[in-house]
């Protein structure tokens, strides 16, 4: 009978949906990935997933499941942004979508004190759930052990325990889905938007009532609570230790960015070498003319000039996976409260400036974990001058050009990683200057008060690692191969056409319709000292910050006369630009506000234009004065 | 629209004025000393060891609307019975905290801290 209850679920087409909720960094988003096949974004910290996320997956007895992620709440009565994704979903607000079918509640087995809490809150709504105690591996090394069978009889609603991060770790959860959802459709006919009404705004009383209850249960469920984490425990009295604790920080910082440069040398030259070759055999092996041109001074000078960067770009992400899936981030915010707080921002506010080093997109979305509107605002609005990975390959390239490279403090530090350094830290400095003004003008009030869980320290699983760089490595080589490699199409025929006339001294690219554009940006581009190529280049990249280097890269090679082409970008650079005009180039990256996905996304987060606009006019700004000023300064100074 | 409250919820009503549960809260001994009684979360010092007895925001200085921050710290475990001890400081002024609650660790600041009324042991 089973059976003909599911195929007509399957029948009529619509699969039925079951939604993941649960407390904060229990496990929803392992969890989903394990059903799904998906991979999604898991850390250890609270406040990962800031979005609705959808899969699917086939149960056991052959249903097609819709899975639907939600970000983590404490209660329904959401407080922040992302919170109030989860409320809406559950309640059944979201977008007029009906609520789930099922709702697979998360708790974190060794903390069942504070997450049976929200579990009775969702109870309360008279939908079908199943509560999965994760973590369970955790719970058993603890000495953790609770009785499943005597907690679902005090719950009322069955328990299953999982290990999300264990292939063999979610079978009994699939298993109960099904028996749920017969369960389900032999009890209640599918009936849509039931009750977004069975839930009110639990007042103080309420929730001292639920923890009340959760006492009675736990003393029927629990048979043994386990101890604490010992080592986390350990750990944290060091790297949370008021003398080591910012010292340590910073010094992880540091070694970050030394590393960016030092560990990916090696790489990065064999994919020169290799693009070398390449132009070489395709110079040698094509007829001249202009598929010749597309290809080598298009496609590969172009696209090339940014895929050499992705080593470094694989080492800062392993620094972000490894500081995100221990558990240091979270510990990064507490140490950083009292220093935010001088210029007005949440400690938590590290989170997301941290994740646009990376790349500023997700590090604006994950600004939605902050509850206040203000203070989530300045974070939005600072987050770009975060130096993200994108201008990465722009601070490299005109590094290598123009600083050499040797070691100073005694053969201790590289020179070109801490002048990378000193690049990052202008970007960090500027973005709480900025906040400093911010919080003071616009975004006036009092800080939200800081509350925050630190979860237990975890090693993070090398596997999840690896698939984390394969998956930025697959990112920035799609990116390469598709945006990238059509906007430099686009670039070398606008470098190419109209060709030069006949008996024309320069090089071709001087009449085509790109140096015509380069030339008649130049006077306004002067008094910083940038030359018409990078007029040029400034342009295509506002699609996608690296897009300038491979620009660089088309428009240099377009630039040559015939056979200087071997040179290295870099080496070009080096000849053609004063190094007042590199460290300007440096002043305006550092600022540069143009990249159209940060901005769409500032509009999406802030829903309004005014605020891109706000962000557009000052950072602009900004990154023209900052040129400005050392463009002059540094021509003073070395008498040029 | 509320349905009633779950049972053991009836015996602890709170009285509003003092957002104080009355007798001892599970986990305590059942005749705390009196003078101990008086200390807020946000004194406390690192290795301390207390157990909460009730919250009163009346006095803290936030943002939010009145009653939010009970709210908030009772949904982040800061309840009458809880067992707290105070595991890290931060820097500078010994501010933030780690606070250990019950299975947990939260980081709040003692600014808040001080809604938070325990009595040590
Ligand atoms: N040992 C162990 N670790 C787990 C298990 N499930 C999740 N984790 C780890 O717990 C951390 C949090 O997992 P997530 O899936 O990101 O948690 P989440 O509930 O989605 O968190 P938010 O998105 O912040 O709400 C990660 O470090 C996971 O690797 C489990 O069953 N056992
Ligand atoms: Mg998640």
């Amino acid at each position: 009978m089973s059976d003909t209850v599911l195929s007509t679920l399957a029948f009529t087409g619509v699969p039925p949906r079951i939604a993941l909720v649960g407390n904060p960094n229990c496990g929803k988003t392992a969890l989903f990935n394990a059903l799904t096949g998906a991979r999604q974004k898991v850390a250890n910290y609270p406040g990962v997933t800031v979005e609705r996320k959808i899969g699917e997956f086939l149960s056991p007895a052959g249903t097609r499941v819709q899975l639907v992620d939600l970000p983590g709440t404490y209660s329904l009565r959401a407080r922040s942004p992302d919170e109030e994704v989860t409320r809406d979903v559950v309640l059944g607000r979201f977008q007029h979508e009906a609520p789930p079918d099922v709702m697979v509640c998360v708790a974190d087995a060794t903390n069942l004190r504070l997450h049976l809490r929200l579990v009775l809150e969702l109870k309360k709504l008279g939908r079908p759930i199943i509560l999965a105690l994760n973590m369970m591996d955790v719970a058993e090394a603890r000495g953790c052990r609770v009785d499943a069978a005597a907690l679902s009889a005090a719950l009322g609603v069955p328990v299953v325990p999982t290990v999300a991060i264990k292939r063999t770790g979610v079978v009994g959860l699939l298993d109960q889905i099904d028996r749920s959802m017969i369960a389900m459709t032999a009890t209640l006919p599918p009936s849509p938007g039931t009750s977004s009404c069975g839930w009110s705004e639990p007042s103080a009383l309420d929730l001292r009532a639920y923890h009340q209850e959760v006492e009675t249960i736990l003393a029927a469920a629990l048979r043994d609570a386990g101890r604490p984490s010992l080592a986390t425990r350990r750990i944290d009295a060091a790297l949370l230790h008021p003398a080591i604790g910012l010292p340590f920080l910073f010094l992880v910082l540091f070694l970050m960015f030394q590393a960016v440069f030092a560990w990916a040398a090696v790489p990065m030259d064999m994919i020169d070498k290799g693009l070398g070759w390449i132009q070489a055999v395709a110079g040698a092996v094509l007829p001249d003319g202009l598929l010749k041109s597309l290809l080598t001074d298009g496609i590969i000078a172009g696209v090339g000039s940014v895929v050499i960067f992705l080593p470094q770009i694989l080492v800062l992400f392993f620094f972000i996976l490894m500081l995100e899936s221990t558990g240091y981030m979270a510990r990064a915010a507490f140490l950083l409260d009292r220093l935010m707080g001088g210029v007005g921002l949440h400690g938590r506010a590290f989170i997301p400036l941290l994740s646009s080093f990376a790349c500023a997109v997700p590090g604006i979305m994950a600004a939605r974990t902050i509850e206040n509107r203000a203070d989530r605002l300045a974070t939005i609005m600072i987050a770009p001058l975060m130096t993200c990975s994108a201008r990465l390959p722009v601070y490299t390239l005109i590094i290598a050009a123009f600083v050499p490279d040797r070691t100073v403090a005694g053969g201790m530090i590289g020179l070109q990683g801490l002048v990378m350094f000193t690049l990052y830290a202008a970007g960090i400095l500027s973005a709480l200057a900025a906040a400093f003004v911010l919080k003071r003008t616009i975004f006036k009030g009092a800080r939200e008060p800081l509350l925050m869980e630190l979860p237990s320290y975890r090693l993070p699983s090398p596997r999840d690692i690896l698939l984390g760089l394969l998956e930025r490595a697959r990112i920035f080589l799609a990116r390469a191969g598709t945006v990238i490699f059509s906007i430099m199409i686009l670039l070398w025929f606008l470098g190419s056409f109209p060709a030069a006339p006949d008996g024309a001294t320069g090089p071709a690219i001087d009449y085509s319709f790109a140096g015509m554009l380069g030339h008649a940006l130049a006077p306004l581009l002067a008094p910083i000292g940038f030359t018409w190529q990078i007029a040029i280049a400034l342009v295509p990249g506002m699609a996608a910050r690296e897009v300038a280097v491979a620009a660089l890269g088309t428009v240099y090679a377009l630039s040559e006369t015939g056979d200087a082409l071997s040179g290295s970008l870099a080496g070009v650079l080096a000849a053609d630009w004063s190094l007042p005009t590199a460290l300007s180039l440096l002043a305006w990256f550092v600022f540069a506000p143009q990249c159209v996905s940060t901005l769409s996304v500032v509009k999406r987060e802030t829903n309004s234009w005014f605020w891109m606009l706000v962000m557009i006019v000052y950072m602009t700004a900004l990154a023209y004065g900052a040129a400005f000023v050392t463009f002059h300064l540094s021509s003073a100074l070395l008498g040029g | 629209m509320i349905p009633p409250l779950p049972g053991p919820a009836h015996a602890a009503t709170p009285s509003p004025a003092t957002r104080r549960a009355p007798g001892p809260a599970p986990g305590t001994s059942s005749d705390p000393p009196v003078g101990n009684d008086c200390c807020r979360l946000g004194v406390l010092r690192k290795g301390q060891r207390a157990v909460v007895t009730g919250l009163d925001d009346s006095a803290v200085a936030t943002p939010l609307p009145p009653g939010e921050l009970e709210r908030r710290m009772i949904e982040m475990g800061l309840i009458e019975g809880a067992r707290v001890e105070i595991l890290h400081e931060g820097f500078p002024g010994a501010d933030p905290l780690a606070v250990r609650i019950n299975d947990h660790t939260l980081a709040l600041r003692r600014a808040e801290a001080h809604a938070v009324l325990v009595t040590l042991g």
